[in-house]
């Protein structure tokens, strides 16, 4: 269960941000997960349920990206989107590639800030 | 305003770690310090490469040194402590990985410009350390003969991280009917050109072959 120290990055880094910019609730956490770092979605919302639980970040909803893996074909001189995870090999040609382009993330991408409530 | 506003953040969830693994990693270097980083399912055994790594280089008087994750015990620190070397014990008390603060505390008071080698024996476990890096300049991952060929495509996401992979018992591998072509495609498969080691600390095979690998990768830190 590393997701549960994964939510509490996630929760901290948003606090933070929040905190530069007026303190305002947030309403929305949007994170890129690429399919390579080893992040169980559900797990991750459950987590970030539980650290955010009695917090000002309770009421946030978490929205995850999934980032496909891409790698560039040498041989194809492409980049080149891979269907899944476990051969990191071109899908037009075959060719193995460690020249990862994408799928490594585990980023926070945005937050959204609520509407200020007027008195 | 009644918007929404979004505020785009764009930095990495384990920043901090990051960052502070960066930083160890110079401090590291600089010294002339190599940290390997040993992951591995449980069972696989880190702690029985990794005494046979240490009885080795101390027979030749290099200095190496050695921090244990573990869930509860400290098991594996006392049997490692038996190949002479300093050890220490982080008992992560249920954290299913070791994060770098972690690793930083528990060599507060070892003076690293003793030693030529530092082992990070990881918690034994092939996805949770994944994302976090320690500080070190080498990640191996080990996997047994007796756990299947087929484990690199199952945790793809490990073993794309590493940068040398250790198969180890191989002694076992006909007994186990190992798969060797197979095995070595599918490393190959999730992390094309790794370096692939055969070992098995019973016979001695491949051990030779990883203390050159580490040298010559320790001889390319020196500043």
């Amino acid at each position: 269960m590393h997701e549960l120290s994964i939510a509490m990055n996630v929760a901290e880094l948003a606090r933070e941000h929040s905190r530069l910019h007026g303190d305002g609730r947030v309403s929305a956490v949007t994170l890129r997960i690429g399919r390579l770092s080893c992040v169980h979605e559900d797990s991750l919302r459950y987590s970030f349920e539980l650290v955010t639980e009695g917090t000002p970040l309770a009421a946030a909803r978490l929205r995850i990206i999934e980032v496909p893996i891409r790698i560039w074909c040498p041989t194809c001189e492409a980049e080149r989107e891979l269907p899944g995870i476990q051969r990191l090999a071109c899908p037009e040609c075959g060719h193995l590639s460690g020249e990862i382009r994408a799928g490594r993330e585990l980023d926070l991408e945005s937050i959204e800030l609520a509407p200020e409530t007027t008195p | 305003m009644t918007q929404p506003r979004i505020l785009e953040v764009r930095t990495r969830i384990l920043k901090k770690n990051d960052e502070l693994a960066r930083e160890m990693r110079r401090e590291f270097e600089s010294l002339g310090l190599l940290v390997v980083n040993l992951v591995s399912s449980p069972g696989t055994g880190k702690t029985a490469f990794l005494k046979e790594t240490l009885s080795r280089l101390l027979a030749r008087g290099i200095p190496a040194a050695a921090v244990v994750g573990d869930l509860e015990t400290d098991n594996d620190a006392r049997r490692l402590a038996a190949s002479g070397v300093p050890v220490r014990q982080i008992m992560t008390h249920g954290l299913c990985h070791l994060e770098a603060e972690m690793v930083r505390a528990h060599l507060a008071d070892w003076n690293l410009a003793d030693f030529h080698y530092l082992f990070i024996e990881n918690v034994g476990n092939l996805v949770c350390p994944t994302s976090w890096d320690l500080g070190e300049s080498v990640r191996l991952a080990l996997l047994s003969v007796t756990e299947g060929e087929d484990k690199p495509l199952k945790y793809p996401g490990l073993f794309n991280t590493a940068d040398i992979a250790a198969i180890t018992k191989i002694d076992l591998a006909e007994a186990c009917e190992f798969d060797r072509e197979t095995a070595l495609a599918n490393i190959d498969a999730v992390r094309p050109g790794m370096q692939v080691l055969e070992t098995s600390v019973k016979t001695g095979a491949g051990i030779e072959e990883w203390l050159a690998s580490l040298a010559t990768r320790r001889a390319m830190l020196t500043p």
